[in-house]
């Protein structure tokens, strides 16, 4: 009896091995799928969006997902949104986004963030709650509005202003008004510096690249393919998740305006942005400040179903890991590929298309030479052997965000939906999604192309 | 001096500087080769780039050595001398320094002045030569860039020549004593600190080659430096002699009131700046090299290398390793002290309860150790996240939970045996067995501590020294039953702390305490004798101590003093008498402890800087008034009266086998009760200011007060054979 079963199990370990290339499903976890996904196009900021504020945005995300998927907005159990600079008036921009954008206010809808990996984890939240039977039906995205950011009131001023509402006597207001100095007007803007380390990411990724010994052609030859290829994707019409926004008071947006494929020569002439004056990284070669927002509708796979849906691709394991925010601050995608990997009994080589977030061009060439390494393997990620290098054939093949735009908040959707849109038009099976944040944090995500 | 601060770091930034270049000149190639094989120098041409690469054999820190000087400029003869070379780059192949300064081993090998004098002279010459070169050169600097080093990756300005204080790499920026920064990298293909050297140096190369083909301007911003002193106007207003003279007055004035005319390098450095702006170049290099031969000579100079030397060997463990690193500790009291420990435990990564009895005085703990690690947010040597990382490693707590994990346990509560007594009995019931027990007491013997003890072999004494954060000396004190592996512990504990550790054996009042209370008992007497304290101040900071005799009274708190003189006195008899305690016991039932209470011998308040005596101590001191004895009363004879009794019971607990040599003393005296750094600790003192004449000194203090002035068998009998020597 032992001896059979011991057989039997050993024919399905065999066949695990011989063909990799199975379905990720695993007993008793329910499947999800994500049905569609929408963006809107990812404009430079300060463009035309500049005027709008960022549930505006979200809201027009998610009346295109409304529009693409024409789902009944009472099946929705839930929202959730990614961002990252808070507006303070909407800080649930989920919630008020989908109120406007005629979203039943019977939907419950919350807000979270994680750097520019926050859409990502909306996703993966909703992911949750449908594999735990919480939700059925979960709608997940992301937003942000670059063109107009809280600046506040300074620390000072701020306790001044306070302290006066709760002044009872025109004396004691007198007297906190003589505390007043000029300097308490200075502005405070939002950090644009990693709060623990007070390095700004830009400084951190030049560093980054001359620890990997990337060298700055090496970096403006990798931008000017991202450039190149998404310009190519735009101008063949692959980019489907873009859906046109009408802009209030403007011209209908159609489609993303940071797409400028430049030469070498041009991008040589740039000075460095952080590490002045020797340093490499540059604006041409850094993803730019960017306004967007994205959704996607992830279901139970066999509520899909039954709603007559025919979803583009499962969401299958993903992974978060969080490193040193000073040395490693963007190495997220090397750690975390390998673990989801594993997780998933996979290899680098089962993979079809990579779309890793870009951040930097230093950052990506980084990551792959800190993959490429055995050393760094051994001695930071206590692996005996190497990650192994994404082929560059699949890697990103539809321009990323150096050219498409990174609105922190709504990256990561573009990402699954760029995974599962190329798996459908190439063919492929295996997607995999990664990206690095602020705070040392990294993702990396499994998407499988839906059986046509 | 050089030497005492060879060893500092700059902080988390690699810098560079670009020497004056004065345009290309073609040379005939020698045709010398570069696969000289050199010990401490190589070089490797890169393009057009020469890269220099100091390197002392053997050796943690690169240091200025005759080999290095000549092989140095042999190499850079060579580079002037080619053709194919149009620039270049010095670094140091260690990571972590660059040159660390002069080594101390080869000045303290020259027998005389001019050897000295010559040896500076060769390295004048090739800063000089640096300095005039006719290729750019860039000096590529990461860590430690001190003396020396300094001048040959910079040209120093007046104020950090006489200070010698360690500069920040971003703060030299600034000053404009170095044109660039480069970040320490992170991990990569290689480790961090490798390939930090090479991105330096790729930078550095690209500087070097910038400026050879005059695509980089050697012009520099003004630094602070040039702003601050150089102004428009002042750089005019030192074209006139008589400004400059009174600028050199001024400046002499400010140097003599700080070093009281007890170090002798800073005025002579002023002596040399004058000489050269007023007489040239030339002559202020001679005058330069000739002073540096004249100082390293110098009583002080010798004391001063001693202590290096001392302070070397107290910074290692002659325990070895102990068998379990200390990762958990607890500290038991949260008063000054307690929250001292903790400050400097936390900040090293271990973590550590601060338990005490009552939450006002664990609030007051906890805040002392939050100001200490925020003061140092505020000059920036922290950022606020570390801060906020740091202190998380304390647990303030009033109960003994936790304790079951601790590796080792610092009680440092009131002086009080019973108390002690108490509290190692409760702790005992919940440490596990491996953890040890130390006492952070001034006084009392750790054996009458240990005497309840279950397992005596795990207790110690660890005397830290106030305020903890700031005074270096941790005194450690075994008992006859301390194990070894127990004493490592201790020893590893305080090096993680950055303690500078001497090892002495039990007894009352250890070594520093023993040595201090004699010298008190004098203190009192001598006010008693009608002495004012501000005079006496003035007495015991002139004679090189850093704080006066009757400040410090008042800084280590009467009642403590008190405390010390009791014990002690009862243990040591009439040896230990002479001022009459009474004295402190009157102040103590009037509240005047010292600064903690606002009065003492002074007056304290918060935000005044000045002091006024505390008029109340008048009708104190006339009621216990002394006549003067005149044959002994006079400033030196006040002074020395002092500084015998120290000296006499330093060695005598050299005799006694508390202490086990004589270096361990030396620190222990400088470091933890501010003996003057310039006599080098007693034992330097006696061997440099002679035996003889000390015994001389103490007899004739014995005539006129008895007992407490007999010299010492150990001392006698290096009088009597005048090649005793406590330093071979």
């Amino acid at each position: 009896m032992t001896l059979v079963s011991g057989w039997l199990l050993y024919g399905w370990i065999i066949a695990v091995q011989t063909k990799t290339k199975k379905t990720l499903a695993k007993p008793n976890i329910r499947n999800v799928v994500v049905v569609d996904g929408v963006r809107t196009p990812f404009l430079l900021s300060g463009t035309s969006y500049k005027d709008l504020m960022p549930h505006d945005l979200a809201r027009a995300a998610l009346t295109g997902l409304l529009h693409r998927t024409s789902v009944p907005k009472e099946v929705v159990d839930y929202i959730i949104f990614g961002t990252v600079i808070q507006e303070v008036k909407t800080s649930n921009v989920a919630r008020e986004a989908a109120l406007g954008a005629g979203f039943s206010d019977k939907t419950p809808a919350h807000t979270v963030t994680m750097a520019c990996i926050s859409a990502n984890q909306a996703m993966t939240t909703g992911v949750g709650l449908i594999a735990s039977g919480q939700c059925d039906v979960i709608v997940a995205g992301g937003v942000e509005l670059m063109s107009d950011i809280p600046i506040r009131h300074s620390r000072k001023m701020r306790k001044l202003m306070l302290d006066l509402n709760k002044a009872k006597s025109m004396g004691q207001r007198l007297s906190l008004i003589s505390k007043f100095r000029f300097n308490f007007l200075a502005p405070e803007l939002p950090a644009v510096a990693e709060f623990s380390t007070n390095e700004t990411m830009g400084h951190s990724a030049d560093r980054l690249a001359a620890a990997f010994a990337v060298s700055r052609l090496e970096q403006d030859e990798y931008a000017l393919r991202s450039h190149s290829l998404a310009k190519k994707a735009q101008d063949e019409g692959l980019l489907s998740d873009v859906v046109p926004f009408k802009v209030p008071g403007k011209d209908t947006v159609t489609k993303d305006n940071g797409i400028r494929p430049s030469s070498l020569e041009q991008m040589a002439k740039l000075k460095p942005a952080f590490i002045k004056p020797y340093g490499t990284v540059t604006a041409a070669n850094s993803s730019f400040l960017t306004d967007g927002a994205s959704a996607v509708l992830i279901m139970a796979e066999e509520k899909a179903l039954a709603m007559g849906y025919k979803p583009k691709a499962y969401l299958r394991d993903f992974m978060y890991v969080s490193q040193d925010p000073k040395d490693q601050l963007l190495l997220g995608p090397t750690y975390a590929t390998p673990k989801v990997l594993e997780k998933a009994g996979l290899t680098i080589n089962d993979i079809d298309a990579f779309e890793f977030h870009e951040a930097f061009s230093g950052q990506i060439l980084a990551n792959f030479k800190a993959m490429d390494s055995d050393w760094f393997a051994e001695n930071y990620m206590s692996r005996k052997t190497k990650v192994g290098l994404p082929p560059l054939e699949k890697f990103n093949n539809w321009g990323g965000s150096l050219s498409l735009g990174h609105p922190f908040g709504a990256t990561g959707c573009r990402l699954v939906m760029a995974a599962a849109n190329r798996l459908r038009k190439e063919g492929g099976q295996y997607g995999l999604v990664a990206a690095c944040a602020a705070g040392g944090q990294g993702h990396a995500m499994i998407v499988e192309a839906y059986p046509k | 001096m050089v030497a005492c601060r060879a060893i500092g770091i700059l902080s988390r930034f690699s810098a560079f500087r670009i020497l004056r270049s004065r345009g290309y000149i073609c040379r005939n190639f020698t045709g010398s080769s570069a696969l000289l094989t050199r010990t401490h120098i190589n070089y490797g041409v890169k393009g057009d780039v020469a890269v220099v690469r100091i390197n002392s054999p053997n050796s943690k820190v690169n240091t200025l050595s005759k080999e290095l000087h000549s092989e140095f400029s042999e190499v850079m003869n060579e580079i002037w001398a080619s053709d194919q070379i149009r620039s270049a780059v010095l670094i140091s192949s260690k990571p972590g320094c660059f040159i660390a300064g002069a080594d101390i081993n080869m000045l303290a090998a020259c027998k005389t002045l001019q050897e000295v004098t010559q040896l500076s002279q060769e390295a004048q010459r090739i800063v000089e030569k640096l300095e005039k070169s006719t290729k750019p050169i860039v000096a590529a600097i990461n860590g430690s860039c001190l003396g020396g080093g300094l001048e040959v990756g910079v040209p120093a300005a007046l104020d950090m020549m006489l200070t010698g204080r360690s500069i920040r790499a971003d703060r030299a920026k600034k000053m404009g004593l170095v044109d660039q920064l480069v970040e320490p990298l992170g991990p990569g293909l290689k480790p961090p600190e490798e390939r930090t050297m090479e991105y330096l140096e790729e930078v550095a190369i690209t500087f070097a080659k910038g400026l050879a083909d005059k695509k980089i301007s050697p012009k520099r911003d003004k630094g602070l430096v040039e702003t601050f002193y150089f102004t428009e106007l002042t750089a005019y207003a030192m074209t006139i002699p008589f400004v400059r003279q009174q600028v050199y007055k001024k400046v002499e004035e400010k140097v003599r009131k700080q070093t009281k005319g007890l170090y002798p390098a800073p005025l002579k450095i002023i002596d040399v700046v004058k000489t050269g702006i007023e007489q040239g170049s030339d002559a202020g290099y001679l005058s330069e090299s000739q002073k540096f031969g004249e100082l390293v000579m110098t009583k002080e100079s010798k004391a001063l290398m001693g202590l290096y030397h001392g302070q070397v060997l107290c910074k290692k463990n002659k325990f070895g390793a102990p068998q379990k690193d200390v990762k958990h500790l607890a500290i038991l009291g949260a008063g000054l002290m307690g929250a001292g420990i903790a400050q400097v435990s936390v900040d090293k990564g271990l973590k550590t309860i601060l338990k005490d009895a009552t939450l006002t005085a664990l609030d007051r703990g906890q805040q002392q150790v939050f100001k200490g690690l925020n003061d140092k947010v505020k000059k920036k040597a922290l950022t606020s996240f570390e801060r906020d990382s740091i202190f998380s490693n304390l647990t303030g707590q009033l109960d003994y939970q936790g304790f079951e994990k601790a590796d080792m346990v610092i009680e440092a509560v009131f002086e009080d045996l019973s108390l002690k007594h108490r509290v190692l009995k409760e702790v005992e019931a919940v440490i596990p067995d491996h953890c040890i027990f130390a006492s952070n007491t001034s006084a009392l013997p750790i054996s009458e501590i240990a005497a309840v003890s279950k397992r005596p072999e795990k207790v110690i004494g660890m005397h830290y020294f106030s305020p903890v954060d700031k005074m270096q000396l941790l005194e450690i004190i075994t008992t006859e039953k301390t194990s070894k592996d127990t004493s490592a512990s201790a020893v590893a504990v305080g090096l993680k702390q950055g303690k500078v550790i001497i090892v002495v054996k039990d007894g009352p009042g250890f070594y520093t305490t023993r040595c201090l209370a004699p010298m008190m008992s004098e203190v009192i007497r001598i006010l008693q004798e009608g002495v004012d304290p501000k005079k006496l101040d003035s007495l015991t900071t002139s004679f090189g101590f850093p704080v006066g005799a009757a400040t410090l009274v008042d800084e280590v708190g009467v009642d403590v003093a008190k405390h010390v003189a009791e014990d002690l006195g009862k243990v040591f008899g009439e040896r230990f008498g002479g001022g009459n305690p009474e004295l402190l016991t009157q102040m103590v039932s009037k509240g005047f402890l010292g600064r903690k209470s606002g009065k003492g011998f002074y007056i304290y308040q918060e935000g005044v800087k000045r002091k006024d005596l505390n008029s109340d101590m008048d009708s104190i001191l006339a009621s216990l008034k002394l006549p003067p004895k005149s044959e002994v009363s006079s400033d030196e004879d006040i002074q020395f009266r002092l500084v015998t009794r120290f000296v006499n019971e330093a060695v005598m607990c050299l005799q006694e086998g508390i202490l086990a040599t004589p270096a361990e003393g030396d620190i222990g005296a400088v470091f933890g009760l501010g003996f003057p750094p310039c006599l080098g600790g007693p034992f330097r003192f006696v061997d440099l200011y002679g035996a003889q004449k000390t015994v001389d000194r103490l007899k004739k203090y014995e005539a006129a007060y008895g007992k407490q002035f007999t010299p010492c068998q150990l001392l006698a009998d290096h009088a009597n054979s005048p090649n005793k020597k406590f330093y071979q």
